[in-house]
């Protein structure tokens, strides 16, 4: 019975990713046949300065987006998680974004960001009227601003769901010996949210080397290599430039730092996390 | 499962929570103008697009955008999309279904070292196995087909699947399936009777994630499909952008054309929907 799951997973998944290491050994236009061409690619790639300029990007973009949505997250599934009723229709709001995919978002965002004709220039504000996504300056601001958009409310449905389970019984408590609302904050809920934080910051981690449509979208990996993180750069590498050879080296790369961080993170959260969080679902 | 009966309620809160309620409210700007901006945009005259002020509600609101995205095979590319959404999720659910029974029911070690095998497989970035996927669809002569988008999506969606099944049907008391046994049911007889109505509730989370993880795709459509024929509704609406380019109104009506099929199953199945999100993830 469990044929069918198998075969499906092995040719489609296992198979791909034992490919891509072969590949990364081979040299491959996309039309012929891939040739071996030994350790040829990695030495290509791993001093190609775009290439090591998109792992810095990558590492900027893992971090920068961390560094934003964690917190707003945090804080709005505290707030969410108040059973108050305008706090209710506000989590509906707040849901919206999750409605539209990367590519719509992104477009919605180019429009929006229009110098001429977008938000700016209908506040009348000249700060907010820039040329964001053309300046190679502002478009990783303004990519990582979209990604939050687009994954602060996922996350925030985490946090809220983790608050919620938190026993009143540690407030109450709490509440008796004085602790005020800062306090609550930082000695019951955080230490409570534990598992929720570590959660969701390996899957924002781990998202971050595979954010590929709503950047592909939104600026293409430009203005010039501006905002070329690594999945950019291994999609236009093999399928702009026909170096599928080059492409594979860095998804290789892109599987053993995925692979690495979440196990990471996972020994860091302890092996049992998976049942446990499944609890209550 | 048992942790929905521990649910507590808590205390009202004594002071207010300013910085939250501030985070809310800003956030909820951030939120809600993108979305105003888009609606306005794609109801104003192409025309008025560069005299008007973009936030301001159109003077002439008129649907022309949305006929213009319609008469541009629109339909079609939606058409394609609830296919290969439709025929991935079935296959999808039924074979991480068999699987995860067999991981639950099975007593042999093999069947364990599967469910580990699919455990790693959940960790892999579908993304960094693009290009053997594109190699082994051109070789299997399925490349620009729809089967090229729904082979792959069943494969990698089977680990997350089978890991949530799995967990939910390990609660199921192995009582029920003796007796099954005792009655004379056979493996699929058991399956379908009571393995499947008993997992309803995961069966229906597995399928709104899935669901939503094929509607949005992108990087396979974009590399493993190439012809009109065969577009689906997120490729279409990049490609819209090249082919209207000058039509903002026209571009943001296929934006929201896009959403508004999820939106419906946002107003029909909100529990649902926002488990099905949190799929493996939530609480």
């Amino acid at each position: 019975m469990a044929a069918p799951a198998l075969a499906l997973f092995g040719v489609f998944a296992v198979v791909p990713l034992l490919g891509v290491l072969v590949l990364s050994f081979m040299s491959w236009d996309g039309l012929g046949d891939p040739v071996w061409t030994g350790a040829d690619n990695w030495g290509r790639t791993l001093s190609d300065p775009v290439t090591l300029n998109a792992m810095r990007l990558t590492a900027i973009v893992t971090v920068a987006s961390w560094l934003f949505q964690a917190p707003v997250s945090l804080l709005l599934g505290v707030f969410m998680a108040g059973r108050q009723r305008y706090r209710a229709v506000l989590s509906v709001l707040y849901f919206l974004p999750l409605l539209f995919s990367a590519a719509a978002a992104a477009i919605a965002y180019r429009a929006l960001l229009d110098p001429n004709f977008g938000l700016g220039a209908a506040l009348g504000i000249p700060l907010l009227a820039q040329d964001w996504i053309g300046n190679p300056d502002l478009a990783l601001w303004v990519v990582l601003f979209v990604i939050g958009w687009c994954f602060v409310p996922f996350h925030s449905l985490l946090y809220q769901g983790g608050v919620r389970q938190i026993p009143a019984s540690l407030y109450e408590a709490a509440l008796l010996d004085g602790a005020g609302r800062v306090q609550q904050f930082f000695h019951i809920t955080l230490p409570q949210l534990k598992y929720t934080i570590i959660t969701s910051s390996t899957l924002m981690i781990v998202g971050s080397l595979t954010y590929f449509d709503l950047i592909f979208v939104l600026t293409g990996g430009g203005p010039g290599n501006a905002t070329r993180i690594l999945p950019l750069d291994m999609y236009l590498a093999g399928f702009r430039s026909y170096d599928m050879g080059r492409a594979s080296v860095i998804a290789v790369i892109l599987v053993v730092v995925g692979l690495g961080v979440s196990l990471a993170l996972n020994r860091f959260s302890g092996a049992s996390r998976m049942e446990s969080q499944m609890e209550g679902v | 499962m048992s942790a929905r009966a521990a649910r507590v309620v808590r205390t009202p809160r004594t002071t207010p929570n300013v910085i939250g309620g501030l985070a809310g409210w800003i956030w909820l700007l951030v939120i809600i103008v993108p979305i105003y901006y888009i609606i306005v945009t794609s109801l104003r005259p192409e025309a008025d697009y560069y005299s008007e002020s973009s936030l301001s509600w159109p003077s002439r609101p008129t649907l022309d955008a949305y006929g213009e995205v319609i008469a541009n095979d629109f339909l079609l590319y939606f058409g394609n999309s609830v296919f290969v959404t439709v025929v991935s999720v079935v296959v999808i659910l039924a074979v991480s279904l068999m699987a995860s029974y067999v991981v639950v029911r099975s007593r042999r070690r093999s069947a364990a070292r599967m469910f580990q095998v699919f455990l790693l497989g959940i960790a892999i970035p579908i993304q960094a196995t693009i290009v053997p996927v594109y190699y082994l669809i051109i070789q299997l002569g399925l490349y620009d087909t729809l089967w090229a988008l729904i082979l792959p999506s069943i494969a990698f969606a089977i680990p997350l699947s089978v890991l949530i099944l799995t967990n939910f049907l390990r609660d199921v008391p192995v009582e029920l399936f003796e007796s099954m046994r005792v009655d004379g049911a056979g493996e699929w007889r058991t399956l379908w009777s009571l393995a499947l109505p008993l997992t309803r509730p995961a069966v229906v989370t597995v399928a709104v994630y899935n669901a939503l993880q094929v509607w949005n795709g992108f990087l396979f459509p974009l590399v493993l499909t190439q012809s009109a024929e065969t577009r689906v509704l997120p490729l279409s609406l990049w490609a819209f952008q090249g082919e209207f380019s000058v039509n903002v109104p026209a571009v943001l009506a296929a934006v929201v054309l896009s959403v508004l099929p999820i939106l419906a199953a946002y107003v029909i199945g909100r529990r649902q929907l926002v488990s099905g999100l949190t799929a493996g993830f939530g609480k």
